[in-house]
């Protein structure tokens, strides 16, 4: 018997639940066969996400691998994150919002450089949140691949034109993650000002691990 | 009274070793680089530098230096160039696939489309593309995937997967299996349709040709295997030949340069790394 699921997380005993302020980074264990709920508050926030294997951090989250086994660049429920040896990660086992990112990546100082100028040089960024959380489990620049993007919608027109358009995500949707082995979980909340990914105005997200009772 | 082998012998085995030289196979270095007979147009036999056809199955890597031009071409119209770049002696800066799309608003690649690292710099241009099948999203195949699909995805097996090969590249280069991030491919074609579903368009046709330019110094490894979404039951992977010379970065005032404004950030932080490493 399962618990109700009226709370934001998914069911079962809580191993634990933290609010990711704006800007922030986050990472946790996540054990085989336990839940992940990210929960993003406060409607249209970028969850900027990569995955490691806890025991072998050179097989990570491969976004060409999980776009090749499900045949579509969108995440949603049902889809694998595989890793670059092409084994699950995690699976994606709920989503409330309904499309997900694996294209665009993550923010950074330098690129951000690229898309608006120089001027945003000083604003903070996903790929400082990456390298300053990851260096937590002994990850460093090397070990920083393309990632996913939790309710950040980025469409791809017939001539290849793709982009950072607004969100179609709200507040309280979910998206549920099981891990299928014991993995990292990296978290940048992402910090960017300059597109619509934040909805300009970068918030909270809830980051729950839950075990599963017994069935 | 048997004869004796020609090897038994440390002077026969160096006779028969020496003996060996001048045997050509249809994929292989060609060295020097200047004695390639057959030079792309415009281009002096002397400045090419690298001359060499990669087999089906197989992989080359080499630091290039910048202002050098490579160009690629598909000899059946069935290869399918994996590449990835590092800066050449920083490594930890590299090829981001992420980036090369977004900063330039186009998931396609193709003729004036720049290769990004992950520190808003230029590492490659496309200069020039005859085929316009490529992919940035898809990545390579993997041994497990090619177990799966063609029974085995070792170098040494008849089907070697793309990342391990990139794997003996990186190695060679005092690099690991970690410093492979995703990689893109040429001549092999994906499209995404408005649902988000890949199509594999496949190839352009034999002779078809992309030419990338080095605008900084980089370490190039790349791998001749079938694109992972090549429907075909049967591992199919022709020849692939590689001509690099020298011709020049591109400069202020270039039209590739001024092309996009993104890209002439990305170009303008390349210029002020190399002026500031005081090699430009």
């Amino acid at each position: 018997m399962t618990t109700a699921t009226t709370s934001p997380y998914a069911a079962g005993r809580v191993v634990s639940d933290e609010t990711v302020p704006a800007r922030a980074a986050w990472s946790a264990i996540v054990r085989r066969g336990r839940l992940l709920t990210i929960t993003d508050l406060h409607g249209n926030q970028a969850a900027d996400f990569l995955v490691y294997d806890a025991h072998d951090t050179s097989v990570r989250y491969s976004a060409p691998d999980t776009i090749q086994a499900q045949g579509n660049i969108f995440l949603t429920t049902g889809s694998v994150l595989l890793s670059n040896e092409h084994t699950p990660l995690m699976t994606v086992v709920e989503d409330t919002c309904g499309r997900h990112d694996t294209v665009g990546g993550a923010c950074s100082k330098e690129s951000n450089t690229l898309r608006y100028g120089h001027h945003t040089f000083s604003q903070h960024a996903c790929v400082e949140n990456f390298l300053a959380e990851g260096s937590k489990h002994g990850l460093g620049k090397r070990d920083l691949v393309s990632n996913i993007n939790w309710y950040m919608n980025v469409p791809v027109e017939k001539d290849g034109t793709l982009g950072i358009v607004d969100g179609i995500s709200a507040p309280g949707l979910k998206v549920v993650l099981r891990a299928e082995t014991d993995v990292i979980a990296l978290l940048s909340n992402c910090p960017q000002i300059n597109n619509p990914c934040n909805g300009f105005d970068p918030s909270a997200v809830q980051m729950t691990i839950t075990e599963p009772d017994e069935s | 009274m048997a004869t004796a082998s020609v090897t038994a012998s440390a002077y026969g085995a160096r006779d028969h070793a020496r003996a060996q030289e001048g045997t050509t196979v249809d994929a292989m270095p060609v060295l020097p680089a200047s004695s390639w007979p057959a030079p792309p147009e415009g281009i002096a036999g002397e400045d090419i530098v690298w001359a060499e056809t990669v087999a089906g199955g197989n992989y080359t890597h080499k630091v290039l230096a910048r202002g050098t031009e490579v160009r690629l071409t598909d000899l059946s119209g069935d290869a399918c160039a994996h590449v990835l770049l590092y800066s050449a002696d920083r490594p930890w800066e590299r090829l981001n696939a992420a980036d090369t799309v977004k900063v330039l608003w186009n998931a396609y690649l193709g003729a004036g489309h720049l290769l990004l690292s992950d520190q808003g710099r230029v590492l490659a241009s496309v200069t020039e593309d005859t085929s316009g099948r490529h992919d940035a999203l898809t990545g390579t195949s993997t041994l497990a995937r090619n177990v799966e699909r063609y029974g085995d995805g070792t170098p040494q097996s008849a089907s070697p997967a793309g990342r391990e090969l990139f794997k003996l590249a990186a190695l060679k280069n005092g690099l690991a299996p970690r410093d492979l991030p995703p990689s893109v491919s040429f001549f092999q074609g994906v499209r995404i349709a408005e649902d988000g579903t890949t199509e594999f368009t496949g190839s352009a046709g034999a002779g078809k040709a992309v030419t990338l330019r080095a605008e900084q110094d980089v370490t190039v490894l790349l791998a001749n295997v079938p694109h992972p979404l090549d429907p075909r039951p049967a591992y199919s992977c022709g020849r692939l030949e590689v001509l690099a010379y020298r011709a020049g970065p591109t400069a202020a005032g270039d039209a590739l340069w001024d092309a996009t404004p993104e890209g002439r950030r990305a170009f303008l932080n390349t210029a002020e790394y190399l002026t500031v490493r005081g090699i430009a």
